[in-house]
């Protein structure tokens, strides 16, 4: 069912003012959101002020840079820092993103970073992601075959592997599931933007043989029907991909095979 | 709180092997009333407070009193599919069962009535 307000013990109070750098003449404001699941406390916001001059440009730099210098209790998470993990997504500035590869600049005003909204946090900006990797894991994302292995590889035309692209990059991040309205409202039965965009790679894959087989699972109004072209996963994707296209193509080809 | 895995939990009850009927006669019904919606409301509303001798006159006419049946018709039926997703969007458990159910009675209801109406004004009574 809808909910309109936060839960009562979700609710965001203010927090802590961390004190201003000394000395420091280039000073970025940061609003982030906090929360421990061991005090018993309502989440919070906690301000805290960054020397920019002293700090790389993308957000993540900053957060690095709270961390070690300020507060080390704030908790996040980041491997790669180049976008290609996915384990830095968060809500920047109103908007689902990496912050790895966002850069500060194209931030106006006071910087604000919350975790990837809808989802379960299990502290400060980590949301529990089970529940979204089990739906990967759900639509089977691998290659699927009854004809005998060949003894060297599934052989694939260029043109076939050009199929491929706009979707293998996805990396998983949670940006498009965790902005999507309908994932927001039936998180337990829609499958989401990013477990849908990896069905359909595995659908237009020239070497599988489990077309049908998926097309059969996807085949339900919730699973796949609760897409309603609100395209946020799209305009939110932090390495440009097209969720609600590869979703439309999902729904083309369940109605080219039924007329 | 179950002791379920997280596997269980998003396989849920499995794929309900339907939705693709439902998507696509959404569709269609929308294409129709891309076309129905200006047949029905040119005819209706030139005869708009001519009283009732001029619209039985109008409504006399088959390819009127025909538009004007497919169009309600259609009309109440693509309602019907689009409020459907909508409930289902956002109210869950019994309520939705009962909202679907009730939804769905007042549709064919009001398409009956509105279909006896152009019936009885065409046909004369």
């Amino acid at each position: 069912m809808v909910q309109l307000r936060l839960p009562k013990n979700s609710r965001i109070r203010t927090g802590k003012t961390w004190p201003k750098p000394t000395g420091a003449t280039n000073v970025r404001k940061f609003l982030i959101y906090r929360y421990n699941p061991d005090d018993g406390q309502n989440p919070r916001v906690d301000t805290y002020f960054v020397d920019m001059d002293t700090c790389g440009p993308m957000v993540l730099d900053a957060l690095i840079k709270i961390k070690t210098e300020i507060d080390p209790t704030l908790t996040f998470r980041r491997s790669c820092r180049e976008g290609i993990c996915g384990s830095c997504s968060m809500n920047i500035d109103g908007q689902n993103h990496l912050a790895c590869i966002y850069g500060m600049d194209e931030i106006k005003g006071d910087v604000k970073i919350y975790p990837l909204p809808h989802m379960p946090v299990v502290k400060d900006l980590v949301p529990d992601l089970t529940h979204f990797y089990a739906q990967h894991a759900s639509i089977k994302p691998w290659l699927q075959t009854e004809t005998n292995a060949p003894a060297k590889e599934w052989r694939q035309s260029i043109a076939d592997r050009k199929k491929l692209d706009g979707l293998y990059e996805c990396v998983m991040c949670a940006c498009c599931s965790a902005s999507c309205p309908s994932y927001w409202w039936n998180p337990d039965r829609y499958l989401g933007p990013a477990a849908l965009l990896h069905a359909n790679r595995w659908i237009v894959d020239s070497r599988d043989e489990a077309t049908g087989e998926r097309l059969d699972d996807l085949e339900d109004p919730f699973k796949l029907y609760r897409c309603h072209t609100i395209m946020n996963c799209t305009q939110t994707c932090p390495k440009g991909l097209n969720p609600a296209r590869a979703i439309a193509e999902i729904k083309k080809m369940m109605v080219e095979r039924t007329i | 709180m179950s002791y379920i895995t997280n596997r269980k939990r998003a396989e849920g009850l499995g794929s309900a092997k339907a939705g693709t009927q439902h998507f696509w006669h959404q569709r269609v019904t929308a294409i129709a009333l891309l076309f129905l919606v200006p047949m029905f409301i040119f005819p209706f509303a030139y005869n708009l407070g001519d009283g009732y001798d001029a619209v039985r006159a109008a409504y006399a006419h088959p390819i009127n009193a025909i538009v004007a049946i497919a169009f309600l018709a259609t009309a109440w039926l693509h309602f019907f599919q689009g409020i459907q997703v909508v409930i289902e969007d956002y109210v869950h458990g019994r309520m939705e069962l009962v909202l679907i159910i009730a939804m769905r009675l007042l549709a064919a209801l009001f398409a009956l009535v509105g279909v006896f109406a152009i019936l009885k004004i065409a046909l004369g009574a």
